[in-house]
């Protein structure tokens, strides 16, 4: 077992941006007064001549990534999620988007893992709000080594992309001599086929934790870890769907507008199976330890496990 | 400038409108009158000012143009086809299915196009983009961008000069075409964007006031801003709505409606009266 890093992944995103810098001397990374939570400060004070803080104006951030993108720059543009996707959203639909530029936007603090800043700065849409634009692709890495090897992806992929980084740091648990990122397709992390189970982002840990716990029991949950939100893994997830029969999705996100509904948008057309959605449930957040707040909205195994029965129940 | 350049200009621009005017016509829709009021502004930066070649629209080092009132694009297209970017017939098009020339620019699809814009305030955050990127390569390119004074009442605009000024983009020229007229009347009326100039001056920039349909002023503004080193410039164009069609001037419901064909036979003769005189 490789060994665990307890990392936040915007930490981890910050490092691979740097290490991808060396290499690309394109890479230009904008912030909006956020460098030092996003952790492109990271990037900042290593190539400060490829760094520019744009002030607290995500849309113009966003059009000035559009204009050094239509110059042949991969601009990576930062900020929290909430501002980043949401407040410039119609920047990056207009002048990002529409006309398919090399765009990268990190969108930082994510989820309610967020923590004491509260309901404002936790987003809980970005990927919804992401997933609706024409050629967008989008990222929600798990852990440290996938979030490494994400950023790689998203350099080398033309076009534009969303990443989502937490702001907590949580344990590793990909094994870096075995990991391998593909754009676009889902990772098997257990096999079974008593149910499915289908996580994105920091809950995938916890679900990795209560797939391994009911096995003890005699439970057999095929656990996808789904990475690249859009383009979605359709195979996977079809596949699933026909071998188990029910699905459970999770994510810390609303569940409205993101992995959930990627999901049923694959199922409902091809293989129409019952969802279970586990993800905060269409509320705002509220100020608390990040630890907590995960306990309360029922980010743990435990939970998990207690929703796994009584989905398998039903069957 | 002398006369005979002033004159080439003036039939340039004229030409430039009644381009607009018959690809809007053809369209049944569009801006005619921003189109008409900047049409002289767009003539002089691609005629005589900016360095591009028609045959490698996507030349490296070409200099840039960010339309940021991008519904203004008809006058711009035809600029562009006088150019030599692709046939004046496009115009005829414009706005069709399947076109060429879409309702606000689409870089993708149209040679000469070097930003989509459309959404209002957009425009000169990417054109900042654009005179950043000249800066962290250390290329002698220019950026030009053409604002509508009603565009101004966007933040990103103020987002952008803050932006501008703090990063010494002595490289970007912002123009706004202030033809003092928005869609639900005048700008005095609506939003109350005026002063610009003493906005732009407290935001770092080097400001020139014109009349945006001299070419001689515009030429000076033009030399002053490259000549301005460690700020960026904004030259405030005081020009009329409409320009050049005795109907549509200073009208504001021609801000965003095609002719009719009655309209269209009047417009087209006076343009072709104008052109005439100029073709002397």
């Amino acid at each position: 077992m490789a060994q665990i890093v307890t990392k936040a992944t915007r930490e981890s995103f910050g490092e691979a941006l740097c290490e991808l810098a060396k290499t690309n001397e394109n890479i230009v990374v904008l912030d909006a007064d956020l460098a030092a939570a996003t952790k492109t400060s990271i990037f900042e004070k290593a190539f400060p001549e490829r760094f520019r803080n744009c002030g607290i104006a995500e849309g113009n951030m966003i059009g000035v990534a559009a204009g050094l993108a239509s110059c042949g720059k991969i601009p990576v543009a930062a900020s929290f999620a909430m501002f980043a996707t949401g407040r410039a959203f119609e920047q990056i639909r207009n002048s990002v988007a529409y006309p398919e530029l090399n765009v990268k936007i990190a969108g930082s603090h994510a989820g309610i893992s967020t923590g004491e800043d509260g309901a404002t700065h936790q987003c809980l849409e970005d990927i919804g709000i992401m997933r609706t634009i024409p050629g967008m692709t989008v990222l929600n890495p798990a852990d440290h080594y996938e979030m490494i090897e994400a950023t790689k992806a998203m350099i080398e992929h033309q076009g534009p992309v969303y990443i989502r980084l937490g702001r907590l740091a949580i344990d590793s648990f990909n094994d870096p001599e075995t990991y391998s990122f593909e754009l676009g397709k889902g990772i098997t992390m257990h096999n079974g086929d008593d149910i499915t189970v289908i996580a994105t982002g920091l809950p995938v840990n916890e679900a990795r934790k209560a797939a391994e716990n009911l096995e003890k029991e005699g439970i057999n949950v095929r656990l996808i870890n789904i990475h690249t939100i859009k383009p979605i893994d359709r195979d996977i997830i079809i596949k699933a769907a026909k071998e188990t029969g029910r699905i459970i999705t999770i994510e810390e996100h609303n569940i409205i507008g993101g992995l959930a509904d990627a999901v049923c948008e694959v199922t409902s057309s091809e293989c129409p199976v019952p969802v279970r959605r586990i993800g905060v449930n269409d509320t705002f957040g509220y100020s608390g330890p990040a630890k907590e707040l995960l306990e309360i909205f029922g980010f743990t195994a435990e939970n998990f496990e207690k929703v796994i029965k009584e989905e398998l129940a039903k069957k | 400038m002398n006369i005979a350049d002033t004159n080439q200009m003036k039939l340039l621009a004229t030409k430039a409108r009644k381009g607009a005017i018959v690809g809007t016509f053809n369209a049944k829709s569009g801006h005619p009158g921003g189109s008409l009021s900047a049409a002289d502004i767009f003539t002089y930066l691609y005629f005589k000012e900016m360095n591009v070649d028609p045959k490698n629209p996507q030349w490296a080092d070409r200099d840039r143009f960010v339309l940021s009132k991008g519904h203004c694009c008809p006058s711009l297209y035809a600029v562009l086809a006088l150019k030599g970017f692709f046939d004046m017939s496009e115009l005829e098009k414009l706005r069709h299915v399947g076109a060429m020339l879409q309702g606000h620019p689409d870089m993708k699809g149209t040679p000469g196009i070097d930003m989509s814009t459309g959404s209002l305030g957009q425009g000169i955050s990417a054109a900042c983009g654009m005179a950043l990127c000249a800066k962290i390569d250390s290329k002698d390119f220019r950026v030009y961008t053409v604002l509508g004074d009603g565009e101004c009442e966007e933040g990103e605009v103020w987002e952008a000069a803050m932006f501008a000024s703090h990063k010494g983009l002595d490289n970007l020229v912002v123009f706004v075409d202030c033809n003092g007229l928005q869609i639900d009347g005048s700008t005095a009326q609506v939003g109350g964007v005026e002063p610009l100039d003493t906005k732009f001056e407290s935001f770092g920039f080097n400001v020139l006031k014109i009349d945006g349909h001299d070419f001689e002023q515009i030429e000076s503004a033009l030399n002053n801003a490259r000549q301005t080193k460690g700020k960026p410039t904004a030259i405030i164009a005081k020009t009329v709505k409409g320009k050049g069609v005795s109907f549509m001037e200073n009208q504001v419901s021609w801000h965003g409606k095609a002719t009719n064909a009655e309209e269209f036979e009047i417009a087209i003769k006076e343009l072709d009266a104008q052109i005439k005189e100029l073709e002397g």
